[in-house]
């Protein structure tokens, strides 16, 4: 079922969320004579960027200043991110969000009617926009139905990619499957954006969607590009357990309490303050998001933590607040308890624990989101520019999307201009591709045979090995084990064969797909987190506690080699004006 | 109550030509919404089970399916309402199914276009200058109707889609409200002439079941009472006074 059209384009964007929308009508604004496609697995308006919740953080007020914007990003990412990167962000991003409410962002006002900003976490100064507690989902429509009027933006809803086209040195395209009818077409493009969004479904527990799979960042990897900064992922100290739903920062900045099994106050164990009664800013439940999620991996050490069906959690406990103050204040965490846990936090209390939320690692690109392989960029979560170093500030996400989707756009835009012609070769990779499809995961058209492995135990394997080894402590030893434990099931991934033999719509085959890539994730985060002997921000190593700066104020680069573990290179971090400081909390 | 019967509508066009409804078992779960109860029999009991789903919170507008005839939100609907079963699932009504619960987007989105859902404005004004005023009441002339997800329920619960694949729709025409209550907007000209025609607004009957089972209180039937107000005075002036009408 491979067809070769070829569809030809001058730039392709795959991914319709935040990243890949903004890159889209920056090439179409651009040059108007370049022909544009967007392809995404879901329609565009489904994509991840809909659930975020929080804001957007740019400087609007006179009172605050670019370069505090700058401090804050740098200090906040334990001084691993790149300061070039993060000057030409700070100084974009207003830029960025004006734009998006002169397409119609209905961003939260002031009474004057200007905009009006919050708080958040590692921000000293009020700069964090916001759509009510909709952020993400009003930037996405207004995106998406801005795009809309472009009719030089083609959209392929619903297709699949299952690998990048390279011939001649340069990146020309990708196969993909059209998910309706089952086809594997070749689409040609001289540019290629990867704004894949991130990986969080590596783990068991995470805020992120089903669909956030590390596609992109697998997909260049494999083509010969570096993942960096893979070892740095980001929790969240707050999630349902069982569905990993996010309960807000807002929750214990309106004076919830965290309770260990005892309905004892425990983060006062862990130098981050008294407890009062009332909150205070940078202090116990207000302190930053890896301290707090570090806490109760060392109360759950202690046999502290209540264990449940879906694994250990701790209380949060807002009752106190009363049902005026939380239905004033948080309506939305209230919702959601109902809603999604069948509980009411007005009388009850919400379980939580730690989630994986945010990948601050990701496809190696440069200032202009371009990657060393000619013809390829990436922006969004799927890249690394690096902004977030090893811990990203909350509300950075939504803007770097927009600021390095738009970026990527314009360089895509101007590689493309050039007109290369394609390779004639690129039926052939097409072909070879569709038949790689069908052997891997089709070839047993009959079904199932007794030895084949299926893919939700494997699946579930990774869960494990990645929350054993790779979670919030690691050690050289557990991530040893879990390595051992992903080579094992990338072996038994070869040996799957799926149920669904069917060309329409078939999920059975994408969620196979989305398992493989995933696991190329796994192995470039453990390989990543176990050469970084030191612990920095979100990576924190048992047996290498404290910073290194001699050693380790580099960027790690993760190559996939032909059959062994990956191979990790360094790159220095770009240091512009901010020297190398300590990052301190609640004293 | 240990176990609960699901009777899920398939459609397998390259097996049967015709859908059929097929028994599962699922354990029972306080917890499980229904869309937990599908990926259960996705990856315990038969992985061909096919539907969409992502966010799991209510906000990517995947995952509406009909649950005993009525159009809902699977991952926000507790499997315990339904006790003690069977519980009937089926695709969305209305739209062509491809396969099991997944249905044609297509159209839909085309709708959605039709009603020009993007800001239309006389003046440019450049981003230099900063944003364009809006005070939160203005704010809030038009939030409600952009809070739409585009799960499509509505089409689902709309008898006049039922009987006219053309009707632009409740959630069309909330989104065009959307933009046409929007201080910093200009289009509504633009729009009235898509909204007014054929397949426009005056195919509504104001049944009113789209705003019921709106799950993000978009209230398009109000959207669309609301368009027949001051659609009526944008026809006249525009027969009377055509140069004031197609701004
Ligand atoms: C619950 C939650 C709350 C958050 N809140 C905030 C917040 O308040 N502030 C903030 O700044 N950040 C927040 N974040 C982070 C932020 O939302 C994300 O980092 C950002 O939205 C990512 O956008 P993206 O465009 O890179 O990717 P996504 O929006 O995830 O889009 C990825 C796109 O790629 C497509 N795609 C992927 N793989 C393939 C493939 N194989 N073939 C074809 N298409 C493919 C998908 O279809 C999709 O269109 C939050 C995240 C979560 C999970
Ligand atoms: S108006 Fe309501 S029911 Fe209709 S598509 Fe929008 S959110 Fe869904
Ligand atoms: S899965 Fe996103 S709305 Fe239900």
């Amino acid at each position: 079922m491979t067809r070769y059209g070829p569809d030809e384009h001058d730039v392709l964007i795959v991914g319709g969320g935040g990243a890949g929308l903004r890159a889209a009508i920056a090439v179409a604004e651009a040059n108007p004579k370049l022909k544009i496609a967007v392809i995404s697995k879901v329609y565009p308006m489904r994509s991840h960027t809909v659930s975020a919740e929080g804001g957007s953080a740019a400087v609007i007020k006179s009172n605050d200043s670019l370069d505090e914007h700058a401090y804050d990003t740098i200090s906040g990412s334990d001084w691993l991110c790149d300061q070039n990167a993060v000057e030409e962000f700070v100084n974009e991003a207003p830029k960025e969000l004006l734009q998006l409410e002169h397409w119609g962002c209905p961003w939260s006002r002031e009474p004057d009617g200007s905009i009006s900003v919050r708080s958040f976490g590692g921000m000293k100064i009020k700069r964090t926009w916001y759509a009510a507690d909709k952020t993400g989902f009003h930037m996405l429509h207004t995106l998406f139905q801005t795009t809309m009027k472009y009719d030089r933006i083609h959209r392929y809803d619903e297709y699949f990619v299952t690998s990048l086209m390279v011939d001649d040195g340069r990146c020309q395209g990708v196969v993909a499957i059209e998910l309706t009818t089952g086809k594997i077409n070749a689409i040609a493009a001289r540019s290629v954006i990867l704004c894949t969004g991130g990986c969080g479904r590596v783990f068991p527990y995470t805020t992120n969607a089903n669909i956030k799979s590390g596609d992109g960042m697998a997909l260049a990897y494999r083509a010969g590009v570096p993942m960096k900064d893979m070892e740095f992922v980001q929790y969240h100290p707050t999630g349902l357990p069982f569905t990993g739903i996010l309960i807000t920062e807002a929750a214990r900045a309106e004076g919830g309490y965290l309770l260990n099994k005892d309905g004892y106050r425990y983060l006062q164990d862990y130098d981050l303050g008294k407890p009062e009664p009332k909150p205070v800013l940078r202090s116990m439940e207000l302190g930053p998001r890896d301290r707090l999620s570090q806490a109760f991996e060392k109360e759950h050490e202690k046999g502290q933590t209540i264990e449940g069906p879906f694994g250990p959690f701790v209380h949060l406990d807002i009752k106190h607040l009363g049902e005026d103050v939380i239905n004033e204040k948080i309506p939305f965490v209230r919702e959601l308890c109902l809603k999604y846990e069948n509980i009411d936090p007005v009388k009850e209390y919400i379980p939580v624990r730690p989630v994986v939320h945010y990948m601050m690692g990701g496809i190696h690109t440069d200032i202009h989101g371009a990657t060393p392989l000619e013809g390829l960029y990436a922006a969004g979560e799927a890249a690394c520019v690096s902004i977030n170093g090893a811990n990203r500030l909350g509300s950075n996400s939504l803007t770097e999307c927009l600021v390095f989707g738009a970026r990527a756009g314009k360089a895509a835009a101007e590689n493309a201009s050039q007109g290369k012609s394609f390779s004639r070769n690129l039926e052939a990779i097409a072909m070879d591709e569709g038949r790689r499809i069908e052997k891997a995961y089709l070839s047993n058209r009959s079904g199932k045979t007794k030895n084949s492995e299926s893919i939700v135990t494997i699946r579930e394997e990774m869960h494990q090995a990645m929350k054993d080894g790779a979670g919030i402590f690691r050690t050289e030893k557990s991530l040893k084990e879990s390595q051992n434990a992903i080579q094992e099931l990338q072996d038994r991934l070869l040996r799957t064969s799926i149920g669904d033999t069917s060309y329409t719509f078939n999920t059975e085959l994408t969620s196979a797909m989305e398992l493989s890539y995933m696991l190329d994730v796994a192995e470039a985060v453990i390989q990543s987190a176990l050469k970084r002997d030191e612990s920095r921000g979100s990576h924190q190593r048992s047996d290498h506690p404290g910073r290194d700066d001699d050693k380790f104020l580099v960027h790690s680069l993760a190559y996939k080699t032909e059959k062994d573990l990956p191979r990790i290179d360094y790159l220095p971090v770009t240091i512009t004006r901010w020297p190398p400081g300590e990052r301190i909390y609640g004293r | 109550m240990e176990s609960v019967t699901l009777q899920v509508l398939r459609y397998l066009p390259e097996e049967k030509s015709e859908p059929f409804y097929q028994d599962y078992d699922v354990p029972f779960q306080k917890k499980w919404v229904i869309l937990d109860a599908l990926n259960y029999i996705k990856d315990h009991v038969d992985g061909t089970l096919t539907y969409r789903w992502s966010c799991r919170m209510g906000v990517c507008g995947s995952c509406g399916m009909m649950v005993n005839d009525q159009p809902v939100l699977t991952c926000e609907t507790f499997l315990e309402t339904y006790l003690p079963g069977p519980i009937r699932i089926a695709p969305l009504s209305y739209f062509a199914v491809i396969r099991d619960l997944v249905v044609n987007t297509d159209d839909f989105l085309g709708k959605v276009k039709r009603a020009k859902p993007w800001l239309i404005t006389d003046e440019l004004k450049p981003v230099t200058e900063g944003e364009y005023r809006q005070t939160p009441d203005e704010l809030k002339e038009y939030k409600q109707y952009s809070m739409c997800i585009n799960c499509m329920l509505c089409y689902s619960a709309c008898p006049i889609v039922g009987l006219d694949p053309e009707f632009v729709g409740p959630a069309a025409v909330a989104l065009a409200q959307r933009y046409n209550y929007d201080s910093r907007d200009d289009g509504h000209g633009q729009r009235n002439k898509i909204l007014m025609d054929d397949d426009g607004i005056y195919s509504c009957t104001l049944v009113g079941e789209c705003s019921v089972v709106c799950p993000k209180a978009v209230d398009p039937a109000g959207a669309i009472q609301r368009y027949k107000v001051t659609g009526a005075v944008e026809w006249w002036k525009s027969v009377v006074m055509p140069w004031k009408s197609d701004k």
